[in-house]
Formats: C-alpha cells, sequence, structure tokens
C-alpha cells in the first residue's frame, strides 16, 4: 500500500505548529526511516499517518483513500503501529496479546478461527516469541515486551507497519533482534514507516531516509546521501563521521562527544 | 500460572452456576425463622403443602430479598470489573466517579424531605447518582470532545467529596431522629426494602446493563493495551468511554438506589475472578456477575443472622468481609494485581 502525505500540517495548541506543510510519499513495498531531533515531529506524523491525530490541513492518503475516511476495522486490517511503550494493565499471556492483533477481523463474540490461528502463530514465529506464549506480558523483559507488540501487530496482517520509536528503550542486543525482523519484514514486501533515533541502523533497516527538522521534513532520499556529516550537523547540532560499512557498505554515523568552552 | 486457572475457566462457570443455585436456596431457607428446605422446594414449586407462614415468609419475603441479591451483587460486580477495565487499573471501583455520594444524597433528601413515599427514595437515588456522573463527565470532557481519563478520576473524587459534604449537612440539619437512622442506614446499605417491585424494576436494567457490558468485553480487553493501543485495533476508545460510561452508571445507580451504598463487592470480586479466570473480560465478566450475586446473598445472610432478630447493614458486613480480604491479596500478590 502506497501512503501519500500531502501538505500535512498539525498543531496540539494554538501557538507551536507541530507540523508544517509535510509532503511524503512511501511507496508500497517501501520502508522509510524518519529521523530527527525530539519535537521535530516524527511522532506526531505516524500519529496523523495512522489516524489518531486529523491534520489541521492537508490529508493523508492510503491508496487513494483517506486515512480518516477508512472505516475503523478497515483501518486496523491496512495499518499497524507499534508505540516506544505501552501500557499493560493486566496479566494477559503473551499469546492473548498477539491475538489481540486479530480483533479487526473478529466477530465480537466470535471464537478463534483457523485463519486467526495460523495468523498468530506466524506472527509469533515472525516476532521471535514463541517461546514465550504462556508467559505473562507483564513479566517479560522490556526488549521481549516490544517483539511481542510488533507480533501483535503482524497478526493484524497490516500492509503497512508504523513504528515510533520503538527500541528506544532496548538494549544492542535486542534492538538489534528488533530491527532484524523490521527489516526482514520490509523485505517481504511490508510498507514499513520507522521513526528512529538510531541512525546508523536506520540506514540498515530501510530503503530511504527522511530527515525532519521543526516540523518539515528537510531532505529525504537514500541513506548516503541523507546523512552527510554536514545535515547532521544543521539538524541535530552535532559534529559526527559518516562513512560507509566496511562489509555491508551501508552509511554509518558515529558523533563526536562535544568539550564546552570553559 | 498465568494459563493455569485459565483452562478451568468452565469449569470455575458451572461451579458458580451451581453455587448460584445454593445460594439462593440457602437465602430462603436461612433466617430468624428456619425454613424446612422442603417447605422451601415447594413453596417455591407453587405447591400448597407448606404451612400458610412459611409460603408467604419464601415468596413475599425472602425470594425477592435473595434475587434483588443477586441482581446487585451483580450489577456492582460487573460495574467493577468495567470501571477497573476503563481505568485499566485494579483500584478502580463503580463508586469512582462519585456515584456513591450523589445517590447518597439523593437518597438523603428523599428521606428527610419527602416522607413516606416508596418511589421517591430510589428514585432520588438513582437521580443523584447520575448527576454526580453528569457532572464528572462533563468536567472530563475536553474542548477536543476527547475524554481525559485522568480528569475523569480527579474530578470523580472532588465531585464525589462535594456530594459527601451535601450530605452530611442535610444529616446535620436533620438534627437526629428516626430519619436520620433511616438515612446512615440507607447509606450503609442493605437489602431490607426488598420486593417484588424492586426486583421487577432491577431485573431488566441489570440485564440490559450485564448483556451491554459483555458485548463490550472484546474492546475492554484491547482497552488494556491504552488508547492509542485500542484505536490501532479498530476500537474507538472515545466511544468506548462513553457506553461504558453510561452502562455502568446505569447498573450502578440502579443497584444502589434499591440497595444502598454496598461497599467492596465492586472492588474485591473483580480481583478474585481476575485471579480465579485471567483478565479476557469475556470470561471475566460472567463469572464476577455470579460470583458477586452470590457473595452478596451470603452477606445479607450473614447480616440477618449474626444478630437476629436485628439485622445489621449488609454494607458492614461485605466491608468486614471484603477489606481484610482485599488487605490480604495486596500483600501476598501486590505487583500482581
Amino acid at each position: 500500500m502506497r501512503i501519500e502525505v500531502r501538505n500535512v500540517s498539525f498543531a496540539y495548541d494554538d501557538r507551536t505548529p507541530a507540523l508544517r506543510g509535510v509532503r511524503l510519499d512511501v511507496r508500497s513495498g517501501e520502508s522509510v526511516a524518519l529521523i530527527g531531533p525530539n519535537g521535530s515531529g516524527k511522532s506526531t506524523l505516524l500519529k496523523v499517518v495512522s489516524g489518531v491525530l486529523r491534520p489541521d490541513m492537508g490529508a493523508v492518503q492510503i491508496d487513494e483513500t483517506s486515512v480518516g475516511e477508512l472505516s475503523a476495522r478497515r483501518r486496523a486490517r491496512s495499518l499497524a503501529m507499534v508505540e516506544q511503550e505501552r501500557p499493560m494493565g493486566f496479566d494477559f499471556t503473551v499469546r492473548e496479546v498477539v491475538a489481540m492483533g486479530r480483533i479487526p477481523y473478529r466477530g465480537r463474540f466470535a471464537r478463534e478461527a483457523r485463519s486467526d490461528r495460523r495468523a498468530v502463530d506466524r506472527a509469533m514465529d515472525l516476532a521471535d516469541i514463541r517461546e514465550l506464549a504462556d508467559r505473562s506480558i507483564r513479566a517479560v523483559s522490556g526488549g521481549e515486551r516490544q517483539r511481542v507488540f510488533l507480533g501483535m501487530a503482524l497478526a493484524q496482517e497490516p500492509d503497512v507497519l508504523l513504528l515510533d520509536e520503538p527500541t528506544t528503550h532496548l538494549d544492542l542486543r535486542h534492538q538489534v533482534g528488533f530491527m532484524s525482523i523490521v527489516r526482514e519484514r520490509a523485505c517481504a514486501g511490508m510498507t514499513v514507516l520507522i521513526a528512529i533515533h538510531d541512525l546508523t541502523l536506520a540506514a540498515q533497516a530501510t530503503d530511504r531516509i527522511a530527515l525532519m527538522s521543526e516540523g518539515r521534513i528537510v531532505v529525504t532520499g537514500i541513506a548516503g546521501d541523507v546523512l552527510t556529516a554536514s545535515n547532521v550537523r544543521s539538524v541535530f547540532g552535532v559534529d559526527a563521521v559518516v562513512g560507509a560499512h566496511p562489509e555491508l557498505g551501508t552509511t554509518y554515523v558515529l558523533p563526536t562527544l562535544t568539550r564546552r568552552a570553559e | 500460572m498465568a494459563t493455569g486457572g485459565r483452562r478451568l475457566g468452565r469449569w470455575i462457570l458451572l461451579g458458580l452456576v451451581a453455587l448460584t443455585v445454593l445460594s439462593l436456596l440457602a437465602g430462603i431457607v436461612i433466617g430468624p425463622v428456619t425454613i424446612p428446605v422442603r417447605d422451601a422446594f415447594a413453596s417455591l414449586l407453587g405447591d400448597e403443602t407448606a404451612s400458610t407462614v412459611h409460603r408467604v415468609i419464601v415468596r413475599q419475603i425472602r425470594l425477592p430479598r435473595v434475587l434483588l441479591g443477586l441482581l446487585v451483587g451483580s450489577a456492582l460486580a460487573v460495574s467493577g470489573v468495567a470501571m477497573q477495565g476503563l481505568f485499566r487499573n485494579p483500584l478502580a471501583s463503580p463508586y469512582v466517579l462519585g456515584i456513591a455520594s450523589g445517590a447518597s444524597t439523593g437518597a438523603a433528601l428523599a428521606i428527610l424531605f419527602a416522607a413516606g413515599s416508596t418511589y421517591l427514595l430510589p428514585l432520588g437515588a438513582f437521580v443523584g447518582a447520575a448527576a454526580a456522573v453528569a457532572v464528572v463527565y462533563g468536567l472530563a470532557r475536553g474542548r477536543d470532545r476527547r475524554t481525559s481519563i485522568f480528569t475523569l478520576i480527579l474530578a470523580g473524587v472532588a465531585v464525589g467529596a462535594l456530594f459527601s459534604a451535601v450530605t452530611s449537612f442535610l444529616i446535620f440539619l436533620s438534627s437526629g431522629g428516626e430519619k436520620l437512622s433511616d438515612v446512615l442506614f440507607w447509606i450503609m446499605g442493605g437489602l431490607g426494602r426488598a420486593g417484588w417491585p424492586s426486583v421487577a424494576i432491577l431485573a431488566p436494567i441489570v440485564a440490559v446493563g450485564i448483556g451491554g457490558v459483555v458485548v463490550l468485553a472484546r474492546d475492554l480487553n484491547a482497552l488494556s493495551l491504552g488508547e492509542e493501543g485500542a484505536f490501532h485495533v479498530g476500537v474507538n476508545p472515545d466511544a468506548l468511554y462513553r457506553w461504558l460510561l453510561v452502562l455502568t452508571t446505569v447498573l450502578t445507580a440502579a443497584a444502589v438506589a434499591m440497595a444502598g451504598t454496598i461497599g467492596f463487592i465492586g472492588l474485591v470480586i473483580p480481583h478474585v475472578m481476575r485471579l480465579l479466570v485471567g483478565p479476557d473480560h469475556r470470561r471475566l465478566i460472567p463469572v464476577s456477575a455470579l460470583a458477586g450475586g452470590c457473595f452478596l446473598v451470603w452477606s445479607d445472610v450473614a447480616a440477618r443472622t449474626v444478630l437476629a432478630p436485628a439485622e445489621l447493614p449488609v454494607g458492614v458486613i461485605t466491608a468486614f468481609l471484603g477489606a481484610p480480604f482485599f488487605l490480604y491479596l495486596l500483600k501476598t500478590r501486590g505487583a500482581r494485581l
């Protein structure tokens, strides 16, 4: 499915606009990373794309239909989202949580159909959480929990996967594990839009990068073109060494700590 | 452990159905006058072999009272499940939104200023309860027409306090006497006003209310993922809040109007049932309804017999049993609640 963000503006209150005329095209099957400093509008853009927020101006279209016009059920079958964190009030098992991804496919009182069971099992395999199935969602580690929510999103069998800084709280192993799964799905043809802080992982996991600053998309392109030392300096205010991974050839960004003048 | 009890879910449900039948019978048999089981059955089945006294006690006093207990108990327990699901917090109860205080004010007004009318008291309580929730909901609904859960809780506390103050003021004005003890007795809760009319009024309300919450069970599950989590699987959290508030208000207000502000059922029963069958609301709601009903019937049996022929307010019994049990749960499984 193709995502078209057309001239979207949004403000949480009257004073500070969070998005100012954002345009972005994500082709069907393409994966795009949204990068940029805190407050640059990445999360807000994802919320507008997913339909949580309605844009003040402009529109988001998914295959020619405005997101706001999709029925809740159709929207949930097409778009799935993994946030940075999710509250988990009650003691559901991992499998029960993943199965909640089938809500848009099941009747209110319907038992789990074979297609549901298959989708849940497959999602748990894809997210590598098979062995956690009977554990409580509140008893698994933070890294495992994010994979559970990824599994739940995959159980929705969405065309578009939206991710809002899903690896921010994870340790290195879980970041790599999580992003590897995301890249697998992207390679398998899922359309992916992910906000992420780790520029090097973003470059490895996605086809294209959109750099945001102050509510605008400043530049989009392949990692090698967007992740330049001068872009990093002007948008993040950070000096960095940028290079190509010796084996993979993907772009890496090594930030340099600053020394303040005394 | 997380799944152990869940496989037993069906048996627990069946066990509770059996317990409900048993409670019905026990509530009829046990009391200041003990009714032989044979007479109880005979009276219930329309057989005229039991003595007239027993027949009248069973048909006109005990049976409506037990049925009212089942209805009120299940209404409170299901409201508790709904509120805990709505707030995603196991400490919520049906009274979080100031319903109890609003109902008490309405009831106090009815008792103090409109003596003698049987229907004014429940009506006053119902109107008071609905008014409290309406104020709370109005306050919590933002300019963007979205409901803030946080404001909902705080407004509930504040509005509850305000209505309690009004009730206290009314009690102060009444300067003692029989009416005062009427008000206090009502606030403590009891099934003493049971009769066929109250059962007939409450039954359809409870049926529709619980049915409505059952319809929303799946959405309540999704809501445990947070508002946005629910939204992403196609559940509209604002519509869900609205329906849950309407249903719990009607259920709780109707129950409270008939039986006063009985505490702890709506808090403890959902907890215990969640420990037994897990958090899936599709299972949790029916078992809580049955368990809440049984718990109130047995509490009422205790209220009638402990100091017989005097009758304790049943709210005293439910709190007496519920509070220590709740503390025990907190102490032993605090983190998992």
